[in-house]
């Protein structure tokens, strides 16, 4: 029985290190490769030594395929490409192949040079890395190899993000990576068409939450900020350098204008010109509105917005500063975070989700004493808000896209376990629909029916189309062909043309029986009395008295004979081939029953 | 399998495929050189063409002067333009069930093909197609709208009047079915009927048939396609370029194994070295600016123009040209150029890669930056106030006969210090300027072409080995003006097969086998036998189910356990389904093992006699008789069933089924 494989290395009942191993008729794909940032040692990254033991990752792996540039989906590409070795094909879309080596240059160098971590992946690995990857568009049908094809779809999330179909044969199974499914202000929402998967397996990070309108958590944020600075407080928006950085970036923009406002706007340097740059030359990935007006106005030029400088953040007076990374783990942030910390007239507003162990992650579980590196308490006065900003799909979003993509099953990752358990009930219970949600190197197997395409000669199955058509054909119809398998070429062809291309010979196998009656007649009213005892009971087939006396039915051939020695006694030869065996066999037995007495 | 063919121009192609049971438009495009015959719109008052002569017959009547003008001796009629459109009759537009098109340049026809013929399919198209397409269909109205014109001709058009007038309204084909330009109205909903398809998306229609777009390499997103079912394959070529400029280069490859190659959309001129012209535009350029002269350069708002200022980019500074202001006059001249930027995933590698940097893909985003090229909606407005001479401007419509350009034709055209350099290959450059005659101005002829030449087509279906190639008959004979040149046409075995307008060709497929799946379940149940080494066969008895133009085998309904004694039966409930039927046999029965087999199971007494053909094998006891010749058995015996289907068991052993 065929089946289909599913192992996560990371984000098994977990968000972080998304890397899941899927095995699909004899292919096998890493889908993701990412790191996870609430741990600093080996655990930051799967453990690739799980796919295998001795041998390389290349023979083993037919394709990585990265759904988008954040770290926790490819933070770990150079180090599994270089460091633990392979060379095989790596997709991801052209936005992610532009983002995806900026970030892992900024990760690298918070890890090697603040940190000061050795036996790390070096710029020429990330550049090595990238080297290995095959862009695709969305849409596109990619073979991998004869067998093995991809497709991607849009996901949201952030620009860039796919969520990819892996398809061999009639398996197929797809991964959505993260998404979302409203669109924001400015990109567009996940879609996918109804693709029948046997295995959907998706993210689930907000499984049980329903959210409240986009709108309102705009009006939300903005009169936060806006109270903050009116009373002369600094706002800190810890964000990624790309994503929702944009989007909120674009709201203020539109905010300050309609108030005019002349409090600063500030976004932490390096990235922030560039990466407004990449989302103006792929304008084509964000929402429709956006990609409508880019031409008069393109949405991603600010002029409120400044770039930030380090000495800005000791200046008096209220402002708002966009800083890197988003979870206050390291950095700018986390340097600007320790700077305004004491001041309660100050807010700090985490737009997204942070992981365990991160600065991010503690002060929005309540803790106000943090532990900072050498001992040093930092007491944190003020405000921390929390803002679901992160695009990805709550459980309403999750419900709707099962039901878009209308999979046999499906898996849950990027997740935490009790979350997802309630998402798991969820699914199975309003979708009908078996839900897996495995841990860390836990495997699903599930088995799949493969259907076995086959070319079927057009003339045999004309034949059968023409008769499944004629008025009678109440019951199913049989068909009947030979199938012939050359390599792997399969065909359904008729019998006869089986035989033609074989060269082989029909072998022609007949019957014939003697049937003793006891009748006094002449032959030939033997025969007509033969004739109409068939022709009342075998009313659906065909009866035919022939001229020279013999009769037939269909093909099955009757003959009335009056052997010598006795005249009271006629013999019937019945005469028919193989093909005919039910039938002549069931004429012999009618036969032998005898005639109805004719009326006299 | 058939191809209705409705445009006879082999650039501008639109032919309907019927392929399976599906219906399928093949670009759209729509032939402008009727334009040529009209005289042209100007934007500002022109004393000269308001005062052309009216036209008049030999014998000196004149009942057409006011449809017809005069200038240096040719005749043009004085009417909205109107344009010649793909063929309506030859079949009935309504069951096109898609359009699909190859780029921008060859769906100029579509707000008259889905606005006005009942059609109610969908378009396929890439994103940039659309988006560009859109751009040339906005300049186009807004070229003819913005210059309202009261009269429309019609007399000239009747068939008695038009064999009096001189060549080439004479010879003009169609007329009758000319048509003025769309309304945006009708651009937009046109366009609102496109899917947006990226390269390599295969698209299934009805179940039936699948279509797949892929890169051409000759305009941002053109595409040829693939239509297929699983046993036949027709590629459709149209514009196809293998020159690096700045689209992604041609998917050759996938262009294999093709049944039937439909050819369309070569180069126009196929002579002419697409490098050397640029080459020629340069040099031309630069010495006309340099003796203050103006150059002005009729273009479309999209494509070429892009590796012109790609071009004069990297030339004007070493050829001391930088003060020279470049414009660029367009309605949508705007939009092209950010459009231009925004594309990466539809541009060759190089341009690809700087997006990765990010830098904007093409130059000309520093050309304005740096104010050396300015672009304006119209010659009104801003651009008067900035107009600086010696310039060069480029701008629409190549046919001159609409938009800017015609206004720097009567602006220029007395001065023979200024250049006109013709760079679109699309229209005859000599009818173009026809109705500016005399003309002191010089005129370059740089036609850029990057389409496929006759060489590459060679050496293309040399690669990809189409069965059948299908292409306007313009391309199986060498150009008229070229006739000896038999080169310059499409050379294959077996020949092309070829088309002219309003045309239906018959396209040669055999049609053998379609796709079936059979279930897992059915398969299971086979028992596949080695008939010869690397061949297996299996019988398979099945159902039968169509759906959707999928086929299913399912394994045949477990046939129902007899009922016996519970109810009484009628005689007839028992009759076999003749339809039933058993496998054919094949093989022959070696006599002597027969016999032996016949023994071990129990029989005695046989006798074995020769025939002519074979052997007869008795079983004097049962009064049974076995003829068994090479390919035939015959059992005749007794009405003794049990004896029967023993001896037929035992045949059977040495016989294969089928």
């Amino acid at each position: 029985m065929p089946e289909i494989r599913v192992t996560p290395l990371g984000a098994g009942q977990d968000v972080g290190r998304s890397c899941i191993l899927v095995s699909i008729a004899g292919k096998n794909v890493m889908l993701d490769c990412g790191m996870h940032m609430g741990f600093n040692d080996d655990r930051r990254f799967p453990d690739f030594s799980y796919i295998t033991q001795n041998g390389r990752l290349t023979d083993f792996l037919d394709c990585v395929i990265i759904s988008h540039f954040h770290l926790d989906h490819c933070g770990a590409l150079p180090y599994f490409s270089e460091m633990v070795g392979y060379d095989g094909p790596i997709y991801m879309t052209h936005p992610t192949q532009a983002i995806c080596p900026i970030l892992l240059e900024d990760y690298r160098k918070i890890a090697v040079d603040k940190k000061g971590e050795a036996n790390f992946f070096t710029s020429q690995m990330i550049k090595d890395c990238m080297k290995k990857v095959v862009a695709v568009h969305l849409h596109q049908t990619v073979q991998v190899d004869d067998e093995l094809e991809i497709k991607a779809y849009y996901a949201g999330h952030v620009l860039g993000a796919a969520m990819f179909q892996i398809k061999v044969g009639s398996e197929s199974v797809v991964y959505t990576g993260d998404y979302n499914m409203t669109p924001d202000r400015h990109l567009g929402a996940a879609w996918i068409d109804k693709c029948r998967p046997n295995l959907l397996i998706t993210e689930s990070t907000y499984a049980t939450t329903i959210r409240d309108s986009k709108r309102c958590r705009e009006r939300d944020f903005l009169k936060k900020v806006h109270e903050t600075v009116e009373r002369g407080g600094k706002v800190l928006i810890p964000v990624f350098a790309l994503g929702r950085a944009q989007e909120l970036c674009i709201l203020l923009e539109t905010f300050w204008e309609r108030m005019n406002l002349k409090v600063p706007i500030y976004f932490s340097t390096g990235l922030t010109e560039k990466a407004n740059h990449y989302y103006k030359l792929f304008i084509p990935w964000t929402n429709q509105k956006i990609r409508k007006t880019f031409v008069q106005r393109n949405m991603f030029e600010f002029k409120h917005i400044k770039a930030f400088d380090r000495a800005f953040a000791d200046n008096p007076g209220p402002m708002v500063v966009f800083a890197t990374p988003g979870m206050l783990h390291a950095g700018q942030s986390l340097q600007i975070f320790r700077k305004w910390a004491g001041n309660e007239k100050n807010m700090v507003i985490m737009p997204g989700y942070c992981v365990q162990g991160t600065v991010g992650h503690k002060i929005l579980s309540g803790q106000r004493k943090l532990e900072m590196e050498g001992r040093q308490v930092l007491e944190v006065k003020m405000q921390v808000e929390y803002m679901s900003f992160s695009a990805h799909a709550d459980a309403k979003g999750i419900m709707q896209l099962v039901g878009q993509a209308e999979p046999e099953s499906v898996l849950l990752v990027h997740g935490e376990a009790k979350k997802m358990e309630f998402l798991k009930q969820k699914i199975e219970q309003e979708l009908r629909v078996s839900c897996y949600m495995p841990a860390n190197g836990e495997t699903v197997t599930l088995p799949t029916s493969l259907s076995i395409p086959v070319g079927i000669s057009l003339g045999l199955l004309k034949r059968e189309m023409a008769q499944g058509l004629l008025p009678e054909a109440k019951k199913p119809r049989l068909l009947h062909g030979t199938l012939i398998m050359k390599d792997s070429n399969f065909r359904l062809v008729s019998s006869e043309q089986a035989l033609k291309e074989l060269g082989l010979a029909e072998h022609q196998l007949r019957f014939t029986c003697r049937v003793h009656l006891h009748d006094t007649r002449k032959e030939q009213e033997t025969a007509l009395r033969v004739y109409s005892h068939l022709k009342s009971i075998l009313k659906d087939h065909y009866v035919q008295h022939l001229p020279d006396g013999s009769v037939t039915v269909e093909s099955i051939l009757i003959q009335a004979t009056a052997p010598s020695e006795d005249p009271g006694t006629k013999v019937l030869l019945v005469s028919w081939t193989y093909q005919d065996e039910e039938l002549g066999s069931f004429l012999t037995s009618l036969l032998k029953k005898g005639l109805p007495q004719a009326p006299s | 399998m058939k191809l209705y063919c409705l445009s006879g121009h082999p650039t501008l192609p639109c032919n309907v495929l019927k392929f399976k049971s599906t219906t399928i438009m093949l670009d759209c495009g729509l032939d402008m050189t009727s334009t040529l015959n009209f005289l042209p719109l100007p934007l500002v008052q022109s004393p000269r063409l308001s005062n052309l002569p009216g036209w008049s017959l030999k014998d000196g009547n004149a009942f057409l002067d006011k449809e017809l003008k005069e200038c240096s001796g040719h005749v043009f009629v004085d009417s909205v333009p109107e344009f010649c459109l793909p063929e309506t009759e030859l079949i009935d537009l309504s069951t096109v069930d898609v359009i699909l098109i190859s780029n921008y340049h060859c769906m100029m026809a579509l707000p008259y093909i889905t606005e006005h013929t009942g059609f109610t399919g969908t378009v396929y198209a890439t994103e940039p197609t659309v988006q560009i397409g859109r751009l040339l269909m906005e300049e186009l109205v807004n070229f003819i709208e913005r210059v309202p014109k009261a009269q429309s001709a019609s007399l000239w058009k009747n068939k008695d009047i038009q064999r009096l007038l001189p060549s080439p309204l004479k010879d003009a084909v169609e007329v009758s079915t000319w048509r003025r330009c769309y309304t945006m109205q009708e651009v937009n909903s046109a366009l609102s009927k496109i899917q947006l398809v990226g390269y390599s998306q295969k698209i299934e229609l009805f179940g039936a048939v699948q279509v797949t777009p892929l890169s051409s390499g000759y305009a941002l997103g053109s595409s040829n396609w693939i239509i297929q079912s699983h046993y036949e394959k027709v590629s459709y070529v149209s514009g196809s370029s293998l020159l690096t400029t700045h689209p992604q280069p041609m998917d050759q490859a996938s262009l294999k194994n093709s049944d039937v190659l439909v050819l369309t959309g070569l180069t126009q001129i196929p002579t002419a070295n697409p490098d050397g012209m640029v080459g020629e535009f340069c040099s031309n350029l630069a010495l006309t600016v340099r003796n203050g002269g103006n150059v002005l350069v009729p273009c479309y708002p999209s494509g070429v123009i892009y590796d012109l200022l790609e071009c004069l980019y990297q030339y004007i500074d070493s050829a001391g040209l930088s003060s020279v202001p470049l414009y660029f006059i367009s309605p949508v001249a705007n939009s092209s150029l950010e459009f231009s930027q925004i594309f990466a995933e539809w541009l060759c590698h190089n341009k690809q890669s700087k997006v990765y940097l990010p830098e904007p893909p093409f130059p000309h985003a520093e050309l304005i930056q740096t104010n050396k090229l300015k672009h304006y909606p119209s010659i009104h407005g801003d651009f008067s106030n900035d107009f600086r001479q010696p310039c060069v401007v480029f701008t629409g419509h190549p046919s001159l006969r609409f938009g800017d350009v015609v206004h720097f034709m009567e602006l220029w055209g007395k001065s023979s210090l200024n250049t006109v350099i013709f760079t679109e290959p699309d229209f005859s450059y000599l009818e173009a300027l026809a109705p500016y005659q005399p003309l002191a101005m010089k005129c370059i002829y740089c036609p850029i072409d990057t389409r496929l030449n006759f060489i590459q087509v060679s050496k293309l279906l040399k690669e990809v080995q189409p069965l059948h190639v299908v292409c306007p008959e313009q391309y199986t004979q060498p150009p008229p003006a070229q006739s000896h040149r038999m080169d310059l046409m499409i050379d294959c075995q077996p020949p092309a097969m070829s088309y002219r307008r309003a045309e239906v060709l018959a396209l040669p497929f055999k049609r053998r086998y379609e796709k079936i799946e059979i279930m897992p379940e059915l398969a299971d149940s086979l028992v596949p036998m080695e008939i010869k080494p690397g061949i297996s066969l299996a019988t398979v008895s099945a159902v039968l189910h169509t759906k959707d133009n999928k086929h299913l085998l399912q394994p045949p309904p477990r046939s129902a356990q007899p009922t016996s004694g519970k109810k009484r039966k009628r005689v007839g409930d028992d009759v076999p389904d003749c339809k039933v039927l058993k496998p054919l046999l094949s093989g022959s029965i070696p006599v002597e093992q027969f016999v032996q087999t016949l023994e071990k199971h129990g029989f005695s007494d046989i006798k074995v006699e020769d025939t002519a053909k074979g052997h007869i094998v008795l079983l004097q006891e049962a009064e049974t008789l076995i003829q068994i010749e090479e390919d035939s058995t015959h059992i005749i015996c007794d009405n003794d069933e049990m004896l029967r289907v023993r001896l037929r068991d035992l045949v059977l052993k040495f016989l294969q089924k089928f």
